[in-house]
């Protein structure tokens, strides 16, 4: 055992090591940090058998506290259904067209809904509810089925043209290629495009009247204007579900078109098909 | 190879007893003690008249409804930046003060210090002064050293409680939560944060002490960035006191500095020397010439240990500046108590800036205090504070209070809608920071022809609520062939006004048409 060596300017030992001619002083850390880390790793084990903690092959240890992200995430929202209960309650008898004239009980729909809406609606008609082609815009003013929160509400209970549900809306448009001669679907085509354009062949549209007399005003009306029972599109106005140019428009006389939506009825619980509907309603194009 | 030694890699603490002091730092230090923990534990009992529906509390941290209240000023989420604002306030004013004045935070107005201070004032009451102390310390645990250490437990315990205690009063109307709290009828949160505060300050000012200040705390060790030469701090004058020593006997010192004072005075030079800085209700003394050179090799320091004896830091601040020291003066007090007695000038450990070395050495004067205050970066500090400080008040006085914040859906960026007409949609945030409803009437301002509509709403106007905000979904058209319409994004204002106050708000945005198609 070598003696021990003392700085001469601080007066504290070194520890011996030498690097260069520079001595390391001693200066011991303070006996209560050790004791801070052995707490610590006691605090640490314990954690480990309260929580859950270890992987296994298949989950990991539960702990002893039975505690569980998954359970205390359905108990939280289980407390807001909860606490949520009276607006639920009154929703669901509530008289929908009325339902802006109780601001808290709208403003609670519009939230569930929006939530609802993001969550089952979103996919086919996109988070901003702007739609894409073939799939309704929902923000605009243009309805196929209606846009009064009641139809609203009928078209997300039942859904259209599926085959699920009974009371679902339905309509067929016949593919017009058997019937029509091609030139006559070039002139319906250009008779079309006429209702709502100012730049079309007039002699060519002459003929397509007749075609259209004929053939389509029965759905779409005398001046095109559409009807809603049937959820015939207006083809006077400025929009178009599956576009207003030429081809599209040959296309969808050739082959018609065949749009469906699942009935959510038997999926969403009765007061969110109700806050869905407000919730739509209120995009800006409610009727 | 390395000598192989046993040396210990942990240290037990030395516990550190400091002695009574009397002087002008000890009662400045208790009269900042009593106005700090007077506005620690008064401040949530001011009133402050907010109207009906808001708690009448002078400062209040609502963390629930995320305001913050201070006297008239009402702080928003969204205004946080006044807390930022703040809090770089403080960073730089404690940059300034420890750039000048060394670490008068620690040694002054630190809550560790301050209830260290008070904790160490309990114990002394109880306990006896240092030497009582030392031999409690060292006696076997009979019946009297129980009484004694439990005595004084009880009272940390009871001084711990009301610390804990007084923090969650900042946090909820405090005359309800007192109540609550006595009943037991408080939030869990309550009592989890008491109890965590009561542990806190019972372990920190009763047992940790120092070792906070030392091993805890990092600001010991950043402040050494903000202080120089120049800076104002703790220190010994090593070139008076030494080499120190008992041979200083009191009376001939005392007669023979009598005379020096004479001398020099009849001389009419080096008066100024070794002064020591009078403080107010602390006399200047007679200077002496520096060295009594008359058969005798010491110098003024007479190796007593007061300043040792009183450090709550358990440093001997005559080892020159150490990371430990928190500039608290006692030790000046101390040992210009010695040398009142021995007859010294006062001064021998002083505030002063260890650039006037070699001048007091020489026997010259030293720099005038200003001038060791007033230097680059302390201005610059200073301009520094001032500028945050003149930024947050203009920011107070230009608030308004109507407030709105306007940001357009982009998903989609517009709506055709069946008549050719396009669409944009605004979602308009209407924050009334007024104690009452007010109306608010929207309009628009735009060189493009527009039209204005509320979602569910015949008019323009939108009532809200007091101390609320309301979203409001505004619809902005343009006609069809109108420019606005084909336009890839026009410009547009959006206003809000009180309809009875007149006061008026607005925000600007852009409305985007189908763009070039
Ligand atoms: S109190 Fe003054 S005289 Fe006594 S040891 Fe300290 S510096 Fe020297
Ligand atoms: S040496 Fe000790 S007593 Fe003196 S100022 Fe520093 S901390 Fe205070």
């Amino acid at each position: 055992m070598s003696k021990r060596k003392t700085d001469k300017v601080t007066g504290v030992e070194t520890t011996g090591h030498n690097w260069d001619g520079i001595e390391e002083l001693n200066n011991p850390l303070p006996r209560w940090w050790l004791w801070t880390l052995y707490l610590t790793i006691i605090w640490a084990i314990g954690y480990t058998i309260a929580y859950p903690a270890w992987p296994m092959i298949s989950g990991a240890t539960s702990g002893v506290m039975g505690w569980s992200t998954r359970a205390n995430v359905a108990a939280d929202i289980a407390a807001h259904e909860n606490t949520n209960a009276d607006l639920v309650a009154q929703l669901v008898a509530s008289d929908m067209p009325a339902l802006p004239e109780d601001p808290d009980l709208n403003r609670y729909a519009i939230a569930r809904g929006g939530a609802v809406f993001r969550a089952n609606c979103s996919q086919c008609h996109g988070s901003g509810a702007a739609g894409a082609k073939g799939y309704p815009n929902l923000l605009d003013d243009d309805w196929l089925w209606g846009g009064d929160v009641e139809q609203i509400m009928t078209t997300v209970r039942h859904g259209i043209r599926n085959t699920i549900d009974d009371d679902a809306l339905y309509s067929e448009m016949p593919a017009f290629e058997d019937i029509l001669e091609p030139a006559e679907i070039d002139a319906v085509v250009e008779h079309v495009v006429s209702l709502s354009s100012t730049e079309f062949d007039a002699a060519l549209a002459e003929q397509g009247a007749v075609v259209y007399a004929d053939n389509c005003s029965s759905c779409h009306g005398d001046a095109g204007l559409g009807m809603r029972d049937l959820g015939a599109p207006n083809l006077a106005d400025a929009i178009w579900l599956y576009g207003g140019d030429r081809d599209t428009l040959r296309i969808t006389v050739e082959k018609a078109r065949f749009g469906v939506m699942p009935p959510w009825g038997p999926r969403l619980k009765e007061a969110d098909i109700r806050a869905v509907s407000a919730y739509v309603h209120s995009l800006g194009g409610g009727e | 190879m390395t000598s192989q030694t046993n040396q210990p890699l942990y240290a037990a603490r030395t516990p550190i007893f400091p002695r009574r002091v009397n002087g002008f730092f000890r009662r400045f230090k208790w009269w900042i003690m009593a106005v700090t923990l007077g506005i620690y534990y008064l401040t949530p009992w001011l009133r402050w008249d907010r109207g009906v529906s808001l708690p009448d509390q002078a400062v209040l941290i609502d963390l629930a409804n995320r305001r913050f209240y201070f006297l008239w000023i009402e702080i928003w989420p969204h205004e946080f930046y006044f807390v930022a604002g703040l809090l770089i306030m403080a960073g730089l004013g404690l940059f300034l003060f420890t750039s000048a004045l060394g670490r008068v935070w620690c040694g002054y107005t630190c809550p560790q210090t301050v209830w260290t201070d008070l904790f160490l004032l309990v114990e002394r009451w109880i306990e006896g002064d240092r030497n009582a102390r030392l031999r409690l310390h060292k006696a076997t645990w009979d019946v009297r050293k129980w009484r004694l250490r439990l005595t004084k437990w009880a009272v940390w315990l009871m001084i711990a409680v009301a610390t804990g205690g007084a923090w969650v009063f900042y946090f909820t109307d405090a005359p309800t939560l007192l109540r609550d709290l006595l009943s037991f009828d408080s939030h869990p949160a309550a009592y989890i944060t008491i109890a965590i505060l009561t542990a806190t300050t019972f372990i920190f000012g009763g047992f940790l002490r120092e070792q906070v200040c030392i091993y805890m705390c990092p600001w010991p060790r950043i402040q050494a960035a903000m202080m120089d030469p120049d800076t104002i701090t703790v220190a010994y004058r090593d070139w008076r006191g030494e080499p120190r020593g008992k041979g200083n006997v009191k009376n001939r010192k005392a007669a023979e500095a009598q005379k020096a004072v004479a001398e020099a005075q009849a001389a009419g030079a080096g008066v100024a020397r070794y002064a020591g800085t009078p403080y107010p209700g602390k006399e200047a003394q007679p200077a002496t010439p520096p060295k009594l050179d008359i058969a005798n090799e010491h110098g003024d320091c007479i190796d007593c240990m007061a300043c040792v004896n009183v450090c709550p830091m358990g440093i001997d601040i005559r080892n020159g500046q150490q990371m430990e020291c928190i500039t608290c003066a006692l030790c000046i007090d101390a040992c210009d108590d010695v040398m009142a007695r021995i007859g010294k000038p006062r001064g021998l450990i002083d505030y002063l800036a260890l650039s006037d070395e070699p001048a007091e050495r020489a026997g010259a004067a030293p720099k005038p205090l200003w001038r060791h205050i007033l230097r680059p970066r302390t201005i610059l500090y200073t301009v520094m504070w001032l500028l945050v400080g003149v930024g947050l008040l203009y920011a107070l006085f230009i608030r308004s209070d109507i407030e709105l914040t306007v940001s357009p859906v982009r998903n989609p960026t517009f709506v055709v809608l069946s008549d050719g007409d396009v669409r944009n949609i605004y979602d308009v945030r209407l924050r009334n920071k007024a104690g009452e409803e007010r109306v608010f009437r929207l309009s628009l301002s735009s060189d493009a022809l527009m039209r204005i509509a509320l979602e569910g709403s015949d008019n323009l106007n939108v009532a809200v609520p007091a101390d609320t905000t309301v979203l409001q979904r505004v619809y902005v058209t343009a006609r069809a062939g109108d420019p606005a319409a084909s336009a890839d994004s026009t410009a547009l204002r959006l206003w809000v006004e009180d309809v009875t106050a007149q006061i008026r708000a607005s925000k600007a945005t852009t409305f985007n048409g189908r763009g070039a198609q």
